[in-house]
């Protein structure tokens, strides 16, 4: 058996910075991760990271502001105060580690502006922000010579007492499930895009934690807030950085026309995200696109800068679609992209049960509320992993070390044993599929009541069905077919969430938009909703959002 | 989406399985139905989702970021996400293998240990002497940009998986883990280049590259791992580093040239070696009498060309930048 102070589940940058702390912080600590570090979902944020610097005038407060306005005031205004202060730090100490940001003419940190921040406050490597931020606190770990089960699975986090004790976790190269036994939990495992159909997300992106952290009576907060992130490739999904617009591309209709000066007369292109995947999507609606799609112009910014600031979206444009950005505008369109919801948390990262956290896209801290700001979930990672990892640590001090049951790995290994042994039933893919297009349609940029249902239906019935799955692979070594299935579980269990979340919260606000609700509804609905696993069930509750400084106010762009 | 052509193609896969028949390698044929969209990963997805579940590979992102799904397609090093399947169908045929130069776990997913290992024996992390200053590293754009070259590297081992040193030389640390090295020679914010350096320019290092270019052609995200490579020897020969063999062949070539416009290998071979390294050419014997018996025996002496003043000219030009 396997014994730590502090175990990472997930190795993207929240995990690798939770990571480092406890590291640092002398901790025998260990990272889990069901790919290598390098392959964790954080490698695909391209735009930048945000933080006002203070040395060079700018203002924490402003980015707070940007960030609850953006958020349609469901953010946390407490949490969102410590992101923005914590930032600049946090920053740097990236800088300091070897992470190559891009330089002004002064040899200082150079900036670009991003959506619904009223200055240039991003801070960027190129289009590979995220690529070149994850390889080097992967390089650190090196340096540190963490201990990483690298390609192992979680099925289970071990509860006892209620309390948070470890996790039974497989490893994917012998098919063995294991209990790994820890002090404290960390659950930094990323988004759960792949329940939708297309998403930006990578095909690991499957929601494990929060379905773990569900299972084990963990509220998860705000489901239904799903951001479409306006500038999707159609077919696959595949993300073009709202980092092309900060550089000052422009979103045009088929009349040519640039569209967001009527949706967003100030900040244009550049307002929330949430705004412009509603202006698209009219757009397209009312028959002003191009084969269901808007269109994304760089052509004015010139090769050069495309390929200095924009090299990446220039090869993706290039090789998955034909087209040369400085020749030609791209087809783009609405594409689910990030979760705001998540695993409810405090602003240490602490969940609902003890020894047990969350950071990263899997937590809902809350500061991204009914929207996320682009560069602003890059930063979230750092500051709550880092955070996390400090409570983590301080919460351990006063924990003993317990013997744990074998209960849990018992009915693990006779769960998997049955999935594997099931023959001639309706494959994953099936499933997932019909999972994908239903959430996509039902809980989409636009929503209603009766889309709300019928998703919510179709997940009820998938759930129903997936007992009677089966899988090809009968086999211990890399058995993916088998992985597919237990993450199809996963996904069923968060899309349910997030279908009560949507059913539930009867106004629009940020991502959430009802056609047959518009309006915001503050006297009833300045409030997060929960939805917690009651003995199988799901249970569903609201709780009130932390105001600060800010009164909410009509949002503008 | 926008309707296009479907058609089958036939997609051979190397297969293996540690459970299966002692672990021997066999190929499968796979006919799928594909549309003219589909990169090999689309097909290889629909296989195992679809037609075979037991298929097992690597893949994450699907757009060329992660570098989880290297493998080889018709022989050589692909990042599968962003190979359109058009671009490799030979008469609507295709073969799909693991990478090269690992071991294989099953299938198509190859076991990266080697990979990690190297890519960790570099020090793969900046390594500033000093304190680290209040705000950040004052550092000029251009080599920040510049880096941003080598940091495009995504890790997915296909310059490894077609190195074709690496596939007679196990301890050669290869291209990956070599552009690695040059990512942080190259960081004015590393103060540790000498060091890493001296360490390079041993057995397994810079000097192992045969130059065959396959690393750069391979590379899906232009890395130009090679040139990483030359800059680094270029920058130890500025620094003296000139005991190895490796240096002292770059040193004695470009000192036969210069002298005399000719490269006389017999000269080449013995300043390599060291005139009286009595053991060094002993084993190079049988190399000299089967070129002596195949009539390929360099002379042993060799003229100058005429016009030497104008080779003259060309290297104080050079040696001037």
């Amino acid at each position: 058996m396997y014994e730590h102070d502090v175990l990472i589940v997930g190795a993207g940058l929240a995990g690798l910075r939770a990571a480092l702390e406890s590291i640092e912080a002398g901790k025998n600590t260990a990272i889990l991760s069901k790919v290598h570090p390098v392959r964790s979902h954080s490698c695909a944020a391209q735009g930048g990271i945000n933080a006002a610097l203070t040395d060079r005038g700018d203002d924490w407060k402003d980015h707070a502001f940007s960030t609850i306005k953006g958020s349609d005031y469901l953010a946390d205004q407490d949490a969102v105060e410590i992101m923005c202060q914590e930032a600049g730090e946090n920053l740097i100490e990236l800088e300091n580690m070897g992470v190559i940001f891009s330089r002004g003419e002064d040899g200082k940190l150079g900036t670009r502006r991003f959506g619904g921040q009223s200055v240039a406050r991003t801070f960027f490597v190129g289009a590979i922000t995220g690529s070149a931020m994850l390889h080097v606190l992967y390089e650190q770990t090196v340096k540190q010579n963490a201990r990483v089960y690298e390609e192992w699975f979680v099925t289970k986090l071990i509860i006892e007492d209620g309390v948070c004790r470890g996790v039974v976790a497989m490893d994917m190269h012998t098919g063995k499930l294991e209990i790994i036994k820890a002090k404290s939990v960390i659950l930094a495992t990323g988004g759960a895009g792949r329940i939708f159909e297309p998403s930006t997300n990578a095909l690991i992106c499957t929601g494990d934690g929060l379905a773990l952290a569900y299972d084990a009576g963990a509220s998860l907060m705000d489901m239904e807030m799903i951001q479409y992130h306006p500038t999707g490739l159609a077919g696959n999904g595949i993300l073009l950085s709202e980092g092309a617009r900060g550089e000052g591309a422009y979103l045009l209709n088929s009349e040519g026309d640039r569209f967001m000066k009527v949706y967003a007369p100030e900040y244009l292109e550049l307002a929330s995200r949430d705004v412009v995947s509603r202006a698209e999507q009219t757009e397209i609606d009312e028959g002003r696109g191009v084969d269901g799609c808007v269109l994304l112009d760089l052509r004015h910014l010139g090769r050069e800068k495309i390929e200095e600031r924009l090299g990446y979206l220039q090869e993706v444009a290039t090789e998955f679609r034909d087209i040369d950005l400085a020749e030609q505008p791209i087809q783009v369109k609405p594409t689910m992209h990030y979760i705001m919801g998540g695993i409810k948390t405090d602003s240490s990262g602490a969940t609902d049960i003890p020894g047990l956290y969350a950071a990263g896209e899997c937590a809902n801290v809350s500061v991204h509320g009914g929207n996320r700001l682009g560069a602003n979930s890059l930063l979230d990672t750092i500051v709550f992993g880092r955070r996390s990892a400090r409570a983590a640590i301080e919460y351990i001090s006063t924990v003993k070390s317990h013997s744990t049951s074998n209960v849990e790995l018992k009915n693990e290994t006779e769960r998997i044993k049955n999935i594997v042994d099931r023959s001639n039933g309706e494959r994953s893919a099936t499933l997932r599929n019909e999972m994908g297009i239903a959430m996509t349609s039902g809980i989409g940029v636009y929503r209603d009541t009766a889309s709300i249902e019928m998703a919510k239906n179709k997940i009820s019935e998938l759930l129903d069905r997936y007992p009677n799955t089966s899988i090809d692979n009968k086999g211990k070594v890399f058995n993916t077919d088998l992985i597919f299935n237990l993450e199809l579980k996963y996904m069923l269990d968060v899309a349910l969430t997030m279908c009560i979340g949507a059913e539930q919260r009867k106004e629009s606000r940020g991502a959430h938009y009802r056609t047959d609700m518009t309006e915001r509804d503050d006297a009833n609905w300045l409030k997060h909703t929960h939805v917690k696993n009651e003995n199988g069930n799901p249970k569903f509750y609201t709780s009130d959002v932390k105001i600060t400084d800010w009164k909410p106010e009509i949002r503008k762009y | 989406m926008v309707q296009t052509a479907k058609e089958i193609v036939q997609i051979t896969i190397r297969r293996q399985d540690p459970e299966v028949d002692n672990n021997k390698p066999y190929y499968q044929d796979y006919n799928v139905e594909v549309e003219d969209w589909f990169t090999v990963l689309d097909a290889l997805i629909k296989i195992r989702e679809q037609m075979d579940g037991t298929l097992s590979l690597r893949c994450a992102c699907r757009a060329s970021i992660c570098g989880s799904c290297a493998m080889r397609v018709n022989g050589q090093a692909k990042l599968v996400c962003k190979t359109k399947l058009t671009s490799v169908l030979k008469d609507n045929k295709v073969t799909v293998e693991p990478v090269g130069n690992m071991p294989v776990i099953t299938d198509l997913t190859a076991d990266f240990k080697p990979f990690w290992d190297k890519m960790h024996a570099v020090d793969p992390y900046l390594k500033p002497e000093e304190e680290a200053p209040e705000a950040e590293y004052i550092a000029p754009n251009e080599d920040m940009v510049h880096l941003v070259g080598v940091m495009n590297c995504i890790m997915c081992g296909a310059c490894v998986s077609d190195c074709t040193v690496l596939e007679v030389k196990d301890n050669f640390l290869g291209p990956a883990a070599l552009a690695k090295a040059y990512r942080f020679v190259a960081d004015p914010r590393d103060d540790t280049e000498t060091e890493r350096l001296e360490n390079l320019v041993e057995d397994g290092g810079i000097w192992d590259c045969t130059r065959c270019m396959q690393c750069v052609e391979v590379c899906p995200k232009d890395v130009d791992p090679m040139d990483r490579i030359m800059a680094m020897r270029a920058n130890s020969l500025k620094k003296k580093m000139n005991k190895g063999y490796g240096a002292r062949h770059a040193n004695a070539f470009t000192s036969l040239i210069k002298s005399s416009g000719i490269l006389n290998e017999t000269l080449l071979i013995l300043k390599t070696k060291g005139f009286f390294n009595i053991i060094e050419l002993i084993k190079l014997l049988p190399l000299a009498i089967a070129a002596q018996l195949a009539g390929k025996r360099p002379p042993f002496l060799s003229h100058s060309i005429k016009n030497k003043d104008k080779l003259k000219n060309i290297f104080k030009k050079l040696e001037k930048k």
